[in-house]
């Protein structure tokens, strides 16, 4: 052992954060000028390893501070203060077309950062690293309740914030690839919203009967928060991402159960036969199935299903009916959704009519389909079994990952503004301006 | 957590929204507590909770007027009273004390390390009076002593009896042999934190009830405890150091200089204590403590003050010989120390290494308004808390001297230049690093 050996310090602040909670990484008492790799490695529930990893050199103090200094290059490069969480990729040898999605969002994300001697590309389990910190990142804050929702038919997960409440609620759909997934929910409630996954395509009912659920089912679930003592009745948002959106436009609109105070609708399109079911929705994709085209990686594109955009009002959602506050998120070059054709047209309906101060449209040049919460890694194409066909494909999503990686950061920023405006603000309705942030 | 039914003028108020970043963090890590949505101008308090491991609830809260824009911010507006006051973004944790009604003489100190602290913060309307209504919000928050991948390991080996933390990562890492003072048990919670910001530490039970007139509490257990760092696979040998509050600042002090086998790297003594007893055991020592009762003051509050035990035994001729120790030595005091002469102390230990031609390896803080128990940071202060006399099977309160608001300002204050000081001696000071 080397005894003049300087001994490198690596700290993370905090240790335990949120996920969408920036951290702190400082190595210290490196040589001065030297050159270190930072590597952030992750086990998935899947069993999969992701890895990240960035070339600094020290100061002449002999620190490295990743949210100020300059990657010279890696899985990112630049000043990117989260860079090691959002450029984690699958580690070489891993079966292409993976996906990060937490299911057990009760425990932790563990990450391990390490930081290594030199500007290392490769064989980082080979060699000790300097120094190692494990961090975990969490969906759920302290005190948030996961409470289960099974009555009246529904399959759903309700996440109540911490405390007394009572609470603003929302309503958070999912797309096409079903299963009851909790984790934005459960990040909602630890932002102070209480927040309901809802799974409407593979819940019990569908699995049992073989049939897909009515309109009816999201009422339901709408009317589950309004009686919830720990919920404000009359403070009831909906969220949904993909065919989430298209569930959520027809109710906003035209449940006359459902009173949204807003509405949040990511990558999604306001097309669909107006006076039908999820299942005449489904069928519309069916139909249109021969548009599917793939490209050189044998990957779907499935954007041409819903193009042209139809002039035929009963093809799409009024949007000059809606009566809330309703923000739009697109991401430019999503290839699995037209949601820039789309919002461009709910646009033009809504100046139409005159409610387009209700519309707040947020639109990402490079980001793909799947505007998730911040700083977790961006597939541009993973293998997806839809629904409907049950057969599995690897369908591309689109989005460049540093541009993909600032939408999320950026969207969720102000998704959570624009929540927080509409569900614990005054009661006016009016479009979200962000000159606040 | 009840249940209030929802009344329909509250559907129409929005409600405040209350947030604490991070929600989870280290026990010497801020933390900014944030109200919004308040009406402008409106009075609020903003209160802690904390239920400790012995069941009393322990508490702090702060008055506070919301600005325009409906917000309080706890870490940047004033509060204008409750237990503490002013601009004080740690209030909340470092002012708790028992609620009213709790049993006397409590102390707060966490033995599972394994499991945070929780602490429940919560907004109420008003001022005067904010108790006898529900709250406006609250929020859960954890506080932690051991950060993730910190390993607990049980020490139970050549008669030594220790839990050792090492910290997350390859190692290997620096040293420390952590002992409390003359209260005895095995306390983890500052190794806990030690590992967590990068040493591998050993917390020592020295002194159990059953165990206080046992032989094997000679010094020799001490150099076993630190040949155990040295020789741990993850330790550095040439890197550990000496960390001791009151009775174990004696400790520490002795082994440095008068032990053949324990050379350490560098000293902490917290609320220091040279006065060995003429056996030059433990047991010896609390013979002392016996002896020179008499010279025990009773305050007031029927509060026992043992400065003038201290007082008394330096005019003994057994007081450790420090001008032996030979590496760098941080000595941390409170001024209102009404326990031991912890000042009076480190002025002789001045004396004595300047006479020397030592002084260079002394750094010394005194701190106006501490008492005896300067700890990790933002825990809440002390002033007199039971204490059990073992050899006289008595319990009574002990006076540890200290004001709330300096003593926590100490604490605050004391822990960075403890962790600093190990850094520099213990990773790799900056003026050793290779010249460019």
């Amino acid at each position: 052992m080397d005894r003049k050996q300087c001994y490198v310090k690596l700290s993370v602040q905090p240790t335990r954060g949120l996920m969408d909670e920036k951290f702190i990484i400082l190595v210290q008492n490196a040589f001065p000028g030297s050159e270190v790799t930072v590597h952030a490695l992750h086990k998935c529930e899947d069993g999969h390893s992701w890895e990240a990893f960035a070339h600094y050199n020290a100061d002449t103090a002999g620190t490295v501070n990743v949210s100020q200094d300059c990657s010279l290059g890696g899985t990112y490069s630049g000043v990117e203060p989260m860079g090691l969480l959002w450029s984690l990729k699958p580690v070489p040898g891993s079966k292409p077309g993976l996906r990060m999605r937490k299911k057990n969002i009760e425990i932790p994300m563990e990450v391990l950062i390490s930081v290594y001697r030199g500007h290392l590309t490769k064989g980082f389990l080979d060699q000790a690293p300097l120094a190692g910190v494990l961090v975990e990142r969490w969906y759920m804050a302290p005190g948030v309740r996961r409470i289960p929702i099974t009555d009246d038919g529904l399959t759903a997960t309700l996440f109540l914030p911490s405390g007394p409440g009572p609470f603003p609620g929302l309503l958070d759909l999912w797309g096409g690839g079903g299963q009851l997934v909790e984790y934005r929910a459960a990040l909602l409630a630890s932002n102070g919203i209480a927040a309901l996954a809802l799974d409407y395509l593979t819940c019990s009912y569908t699995m049992e009967t073989r049939k897909l659920v009515d309109n009816q089912y999201f009422e339901k679930a709408y009317k589950v928060l309004q009686q919830h003592p720990q919920i404000i009745g009359s403070r009831i948002g909906m969220m949904g991402l993909s065919l989430g959106t298209s569930m959520t436009l027809k109710m906003a609109v035209y449940s006359q159960v459902m009173k949204l105070s807003c509405v949040v609708c990511i990558s999604g399109s306001h097309v669909q036969p107006v006076d039908g079911s999820l299942e005449d929705m489904l069928k519309l994709f069916t139909l249109n199935s021969h548009k599917t085209r793939t490209n050189e990686e044998n990957q779907m594109i499935w954007r041409d299903l819903l193009l042209p955009i139809p002039t035929d009002p009963s093809l799409k959602v009024d949007l000059g009916r809606i009566q809330c506050p309703l923000l739009v998120v697109v991401g430019e070059d999503d290839q699995n959704w037209p949601a820039g054709d789309s919002a461009a047209d709910m646009k033009e309906m809504m100046e139409q009519a005159g409610n387009s101060h209700l519309l707040t449209l947020l639109s990402y040049p490079d980001a793909g389909h799947l505007i998730e919460p911040p700083y977790t890694p961006h597939a541009r194409a993973s293998v997806f079994r839809a629904v409907q066909t049950r057969e599995k494909v690897t369908s591309l999503w689109g989005g460049q990952t540093l541009a993909h990686a600032r939408a999320q950061e950026d969207a969720w920023r102000k998704t959570l503004v624009f929540l927080k405006e509409n569900l614990y603000g005054s009661t006016n309705s009016s479009a979200t301006t962000f000159t606040n942030l | 957590m009840s249940i209030y039914r929802q009344s329909s003028v509250m559907s129409q108020r929005a409600p405040p929204l209350l947030s604490v970043h991070p929600s989870r963090a280290l026990v010497d890590e801020k933390f900014q507590v944030l109200v919004e949505n308040l009406p402008p101008g409106c009075p609020v308090t903003v209160h802690s909770l904390h239920q400790s491991e012995d069941n009393d609830y322990w508490e702090a809260y702060g008055h506070y007027v919301s600005n325009q824009r409906g917000t309080v911010s706890v870490s940047e507006d004033l509060s204008f009273g409750g237990t503490y006051s002013g601009k004080e973004s740690m209030g909340l944790l470092w002012s708790l004390r028992p609620v009213p009604g709790s049993r006397k003489g409590l102390r707060l100190r966490k033995m599972n390390v394994c499991a945070p602290m929780l602490v429940t913060i919560s907004v109420y309307m008003g001022h005067e009076g904010f108790r006898d209504q529900r709250p406006l919000a609250s929020t859960l928050t954890e506080r932690w002593y051991m950060a993730p991948g910190v390993k607990r390991v049980v020490v139970k080996e050549r008669g030594v009896r220790g839990t050792l933390f090492i910290p997350p990562g390859p190692g290997p890492f620096p040293g420390i042999l952590d002992m409390w003072g003359g209260g005895g048990g095995l306390v983890e919670y500052r190794s806990a934190l030690l590992a967590s910001r990068g040493f591998a530490s050993l917390a020592l039970e020295y002194l159990s009830p059953e165990k206080v007139r046992s032989a094997d509490l000679e010094f020799t257990y001490f150099e076993t405890a630190f040949s155990i760092i040295q020789e741990h696979p993850l330790v550095l040998p040439d890197r550990v150091g000496l960390l001791g509050l009151s009775l174990g600042s004696l400790v520490s002090f002795y082994l440095a200089a008068e032990s053949s086998t324990v050379k350490p790297t560098c000293i902490v003594a917290v609320s220091s204590n040279y006065s060995l007893s003429r056996t030059k055991t433990i047991p010896g020592f609390h013979d002392d403590l016996i002896n020179y009762y008499d010279k025990v003051r009773v305050d007031e509050n029927n509060h026992h003050i043992w400065k003038g035990i201290g007082m008394a035994l330096f005019n003994e001729p057994t007081k450790v010989d420090v001008g032996k120790i030979n590496c760098p030595m941080l000595l941390i005091s409170g001024c209102d120390d009404q326990n031991w002469p912890a000042v009076e102390t480190v002025e002789d230990i001045s004396r004595t290494m300047r006479s020397v031609g030592k002084d260079r390896l002394l750094t010394r803080v005194d701190y106006p308004g501490a008492g005896h128990l300067i700890e990790p940071p933002y825990s809440p202060h002390f002033r007199a808390t039971n204490f059990m006399l073992h050899t006289q099977n008595e319990k009574v309160i002990l006076k540890w001297g200290g004001e709330t608001k300096p003593h926590s300002d100490a604490q605050e204050d004391s822990w960075q230049k403890i962790l600093c000081f190990l850094e520099q001696h213990l990773y790799c000071s900056p003026s050793v690093r290779a010249k460019m």
